[in-house]
């Protein structure tokens, strides 16, 4: 996982990319993104940031209205055919016939793309194998649950096998045990060599997953850098402990701030690059056994909404 | 793409049409027949019976032409503009949006599609049309030639009516306020030798009245009109709405953000 290749031709290139829908409003203001081939990256914003205005470009379901985009040095302009070639896409809201069952949904995508019929079943099997809806795969897929039709659109989207797998919110909406499952398969993908794009509002999903990011906001990009880079600006981290013996007050630590969540529960914060050794000497000496401790939010979450916090109108307080 | 590869996409979106169509058979293709039967019934026998001659064919052979391209035109049309608009608003659209499909296969796939199930319905409306009325062909090649060029003509409009649909609504006020009316307007109950200079003139203009009265010929030769011309104006608007719909498909308004 997490592995950029040596192809150096980038899979994807936008440069100074605007759309402006009507006559006022901004979605795009004039981004450049580069994400390497190979790369597992994560576009991330608020809603209305415009993630999916961007996604909508690459595919072509919108038009742009300046900049450039490039998929794997084609331009989606001068070199359409090839540049949808190597570009696969999940959208958010499911986008196929729902009276239509899912292997002829995947065997008609494949067909779009000019594969022939043989081929078209052989992938066809395969990826409903991968995905979990073989068994299911001649029943009109409206009778599909929530979690299948996303896979379908997973499925579907991998059918003609592109380099560049762009995933807009994809496990919205799943429950924790198949959105786990679809992580590994999207691992493995990647793995074997389909650069990722993922939007998500699971920041944990980014954490976990992606190797790079980046943060749109109201229409540009505000940060664009390694998920590393980008937690090492976590300025202050806040951990939960879970203490065993009830607790009348919050216990005082000289470095840290502390308060008292419920009668066994503690908040800390805890500055960046700070040891948290001395918090636990200072609590067992005075008798706290602490049982566990986690992240209260996940970080990127914590930087995520700093970030956009401070970008927020002042109307908004 | 290479050629190989548009072949497959062009078949790939004809037989995901006609799959549409015959699975939905009881709103599809039974509903035209019944309305067919029921225009042999009224119009040519118990009626038809009372009128005697049109144009110097009994009654029957006179309408029998037009009723068999009145159901080739609205079902070439409906079955396109029902099928895009249902793509739309479902938004599968964008299974094709996002492929490498050119834009004039889209449209060829769709009203080859559209000129199927139109065909389709007016080769069996012709067969149960043989119960109620005697004919032979007069002239085989115009009779084959208007047929498919009229098909290919109103499965071009559907599509183009589909495109800028907004609405289920917008798919209906077509075929309701100006197909329909074109339609029994345009010489399919009656001969213009019947009508006044001026509404005779008035008539000239509507595209149905062309086309019925070439299929009209090719099967009994009775015509009310120039056939060269009438190949003439149907030509020219495959053309022209064909030129507009792959423009508006190339531009990719109302279709794409």
């Amino acid at each position: 996982m997490k592995r950029v290749t040596e192809n150096h031709t980038p899979a994807l290139q936008i440069r100074q990319l605007s759309k402006t829908y009507g006559d006022h409003f901004e979605a795009l203001k004039g981004i450049d993104l580069t994400v390497e081939s190979g790369d597992f990256f994560a576009l991330l914003g608020p809603n209305g940031a415009g993630k999916s205005t961007t996604i909508g470009i690459i595919c072509s379901l919108v038009r742009k209205s300046s900049g450039s985009v490039s998929v794997f040095g084609h331009d989606i302009d001068a070199d359409f055919a090839n540049a949808k070639r190597h570009i696969g896409v999940v959208p958010q809201e499911f986008n196929f016939n729902q009276f239509e069952r899912p292997i002829d949904i995947l065997v008609n995508q494949a067909g779009y793309y000019g594969i022939g019929r043989r081929v078209a079943l052989e992938r066809t099997e395969r990826y409903l194998k991968q995905l979990g809806l073989w068994e299911r795969r001649w029943e009109p897929s409206r009778t599909l649950s929530g979690g299948m039709k996303r896979r379908l659109m997973i499925a579907r989207a991998l059918i003609h096998e592109p380099k560049l797998l762009i995933l807009d919110e994809p496990t919205a909406g799943v429950d924790i045990e198949l959105r786990r499952s679809m992580w590994d398969f999207l691992c493995d993908i990647n793995q074997r060599g389909t650069t990722i794009i993922l939007t998500t509002h699971y920041l944990e999903e980014a954490e976990s997953l992606c190797r790079n990011v980046a943060i749109i906001d109201h229409g540009r990009i505000v940060q664009n850098t390694s998920v590393k880079a980008l937690i090492k600006q976590l300025s202050v981290e806040t951990f939960v402990l879970d203490t065993r013996d009830e607790l009348v007050a919050a216990p005082e630590v000289d470095g840290y701030r502390i308060a008292r969540t419920d009668s066994h529960g503690l908040e800390v914060e805890v500055a960046s690059g700070q040891s948290i050794n001395p918090l636990f000497a200072a609590l067992g000496e005075q008798s706290i056994e602490v049982l566990s401790m986690r992240n209260k939010t996940n970080r990127l979450e914590e930087l995520f909404i700093s970030m956009v916090e401070k970008k927020l109108p002042e109307t908004a307080a | 793409m290479n050629r190989k590869e548009i072949w497959i996409a062009f078949a790939t979106i004809v037989t995901r049409e006609v799959r549409r169509y015959l699975r939905m058979w009881p709103q599809t293709l039974i509903p035209p027949v019944i309305t067919i039967v029921l225009y042999f019934l009224i119009f040519g026998n118990l009626i038809g019976g009372r009128i005697g001659e049109m144009a110097g064919l009994p009654y029957i052979q006179f309408v029998a032409p037009g009723l068999i391209m009145m159901s080739v035109i609205t079902n070439s049309y409906s079955n396109v503009v029902s099928s895009f608009y249902g793509s739309k608003f479902q938004r599968n659209i964008e299974e094709l949006l996002v492929s490498p499909t050119p834009n004039i296969v889209i449209l060829l796939g769709y009203v080859v599609g559209g000129m199927t199930r139109g065909l389709g319905i007016g080769v069996i409306v012709t067969l149960l049309s043989l119960y109620f009325a005697d004919f032979s062909i007069h002239n085989v090649p115009v009779t084959i030639s208007i047929v498919l060029l009229t098909s290919m003509l109103f499965s071009i409009a559907g599509l183009l009516n589909a495109i800028f649909a907004d609405s289920f609504d917008d798919i209906s006020i077509v075929p309701t306020f100006i197909l329909t009316p074109l339609t029994y307007l345009g010489g399919v109950f009656y001969s213009t030798q019947l009508l006044s200079d001026f509404w005779a003139n008035v008539a000239m203009i509507n595209p149905i009245l062309y086309v019925v009265n070439t299929f009209r010929y090719g099967i009994s030769g009775v015509t009310d009109i120039n056939i060269g011309w009438a190949f003439a104006m149907v030509c020219l608007s495959i053309a022209v709405l064909f030129s507009i719909t792959l423009r508006q498909l190339e531009q990719g308004s109302r279709l794409r953000s």
